[in-house]
């Protein structure tokens, strides 16, 4: 929660977070050092914790395909901001994607064909739609390239202040939503039978999850996001025994990871959130291997 | 609680002589072409265990189903109360057959609870005043040692006294039991009817249970329902376990020809 609030303060001005890393006694950390490093660690301590959040219901829910194809309809939202000539594609990304969210979820209630069918329709249905508007009229596809790879070093402090406020409605939603989503997951009826709106609530969740994958995107790559989501969730839930040492685990790990990696995306010279995948990874198997101690 | 039940005249002419009672009129299910359930009609005084029984596919799961109004149905679900005052929707406890759940899944009974009862997140604030409550809760089912085990890590017959607890925070009006199919054992399944039993005397609860156990509907059913798309039958489990109509439903010949040599049936 602290997190999500503190870039919230002053709009687009990040000076009291160098400050605090002046304090470190490292030689990147001095002042006027290395800049887009800061802001890069900043973003990836709000943006991964929320993300472990969220993807312990992804996981708890088997939504981890779910998941993925929303990241696949905010891509399309982008290549349609881009038609529509927007210079800034990410209001249309997040309006697409939420509708595209809110799609997937009434038609997986309404048919009874399998969640992962009616899942990989719609994702292969985006991902088509998207690069086919993006290529249409023979447009080169390379400028969305920085989409599916994403590149969390050049993030800015003003982008960092709206990644900010976006997260922090999120966690504040969250806060509001998560005992009867808990219960949904748990037993449908029995959340039924005490009178919570199953379909809403999944809706809802949805939504949140479209949101959150969306205006990320561009900072941690398509092609990776979804790890960002499932890998902590899956890694705690290895070895946690209720729903606080899930959640604890899950935030712990991704914050981890997601330091860990962008310093050692910046001595390998690699994809930041690439390298911060295969560190929750590794965490992952780690925790598999000693899963039954926890037992 | 009994001698007054007898003597409520309202009830009487409401065609119940109960405190208050269910009336289910009318119930149909149709998904899609098929028909599930028909006409059924029940009335359920408070204070009973009606049990309902039927083969395989007889719609008992879908009748539960369409009283919580999880899925569209026809007809109406009435609450009477003793003055005659209509409930609109009764307050109703459900005990699923089953969770479905993942038993890898990090969820202990005390966050299953809090998720029910809490309006803050179950993992980020636990209220010392709301645990204590919750076991409380537990205790009267005798489950009060489960409360920090995983819901996955838990055996059949504890797992349906957890929900069983669950389904009576806060007591229902109406308290729909759908029994496991497996899982648990003869111990399991005793201390679950017994449970529900004192609970039916110490609640004036309506209860309403799906059960497979033919023996423990003799045993501890007040009334019997014989589902099968429609009520086959309805009364004690004296008469509706020793009917014909029962041995027909569910093939049992030979019982009924042992019946007929003076045998006890099942």
């Amino acid at each position: 929660m602290a997190e999500g609030e503190k870039g919230q303060g002053r709009y687009g001005t990040v000076n009291w977070w160098y400050k605090i890393l002046e304090a470190l006694p490292f030689e990147w950390a001095q002042e006027g050092q290395m800049i887009f490093m800061k802001n890069a660690l900043l973003a990836i301590i709000l943006l991964t914790p929320v993300f472990a959040l969220l993807g312990t219901m992804i996981v708890n829910n088997g939504m981890a395909f779910f998941s993925d194809a929303l990241g696949h309809g905010a891509f399309t939202g982008v290549a349609i901001g881009g038609l529509l000539g927007l210079a800034e594609p990410i209001g249309s990304a997040v309006a697409f994607s939420v509708i595209f969210a809110f799609l997937i979820t009434v038609i997986r209630h309404k048919s009874k064909m399998a969640g992962d069918t009616v899942i990989g329709v719609f994702s292969s249905s985006a991902i088509a739609l998207g690069i086919f508007l993006a290529t249409l009229g023979g447009k080169s596809f390379t400028k969305l390239n920085s989409y599916l790879v994403g590149d969390i070093l050049s993030i800015a402090p003003r982008e960092i202040g709206f990644l900010a406020i976006v997260l922090g409605i999120v966690l504040i939603f969250w806060f509001f939503v998560f005992n009867r989503l808990l219960l949904v997951s748990i037993n449908p009826s029995l959340a039924g039978s005490r009178g919570i709106n199953t379909f809403w609530y999944e809706v809802v969740f949805s939504c949140a999850v479209a949101v959150i994958v969306t205006v990320s995107m561009s900072w941690i790559g398509l092609l990776v996001i979804n790890s960002f989501l499932v890998l902590p969730a899956a890694a705690a839930r290895n070895i946690a025994r209720s729903q606080r040492q899930y959640h604890l685990l899950a935030v712990v790990f991704s914050l981890l990871s997601g330091v860990a990696g962008l310093i050692l995306s910046y001595s390998f010279e690699t994809a930041t959130g690439s390298t911060i995948v295969l560190i929750s990874s590794a965490i992952f198997f780690t925790t598999w291997f000693v899963r039954k101690r926890f037992a | 609680m009994t001698e007054t039940r007898f003597h409520n005249h309202d009830a009487c002419r409401q065609g119940c002589c109960g405190l208050c009672c269910t009336k289910i009129e009318d119930f149909g299910v149709t998904i899609g072409s098929t028909v599930i359930l028909k006409n059924v009609n029940l009335h359920i005084h408070c204070g009973e265990l009606t049990a309902i029984i039927g083969p395989n596919g007889a719609g008992k799961s879908t009748l539960i189903k369409a009283l919580l109004g999880e899925i569209p149905h026809t007809g109406t679900l009435k609450f009477v109360q003793y003055d005659n005052g209509l409930l609109k929707a009764p307050v109703m406890g459900y005990v699923p057959q089953s969770l479905n759940l993942d038993t890898t899944s990090p969820t202990s009974v005390l966050d299953l609870f809090l998720a029910c009862r809490s309006k803050y997140p179950a993992w980020l604030i636990r209220r010392k005043r709301e645990v204590y409550k919750v076991k409380e809760q537990l205790d009267r089912v005798n489950a009060g040692h489960l409360l920090s085990r995983r819901l996955g890590a838990l055996s059949g017959g504890e797992l349906q006294r957890v929900l069983l607890a669950l389904a009576l925070d806060p007591v229902p009006e109406i308290l729909l039991l759908d029994e496991p199919v497996s899982g648990i054992d003869q111990n399991g399944l005793e201390l679950f009817y017994e449970t529900v039993s004192e609970l039916r005397n110490a609640y004036d609860l309506s209860i309403i249970l799906v059960s497979h156990d033919l023996d423990m509907v003799r045993r501890y059913a007040d009334r019997v329902v014989l589902l099968n798309k429609t009520v086959l039958m309805a009364g004690t489990p004296e008469e509706v376990l020793n009917s014909d109509v029962f041995f027909d439903t569910f093939s049992l010949r030979w019982q009924k020809e042992k019946r007929g040599k003076g045998g006890t049936a099942l």
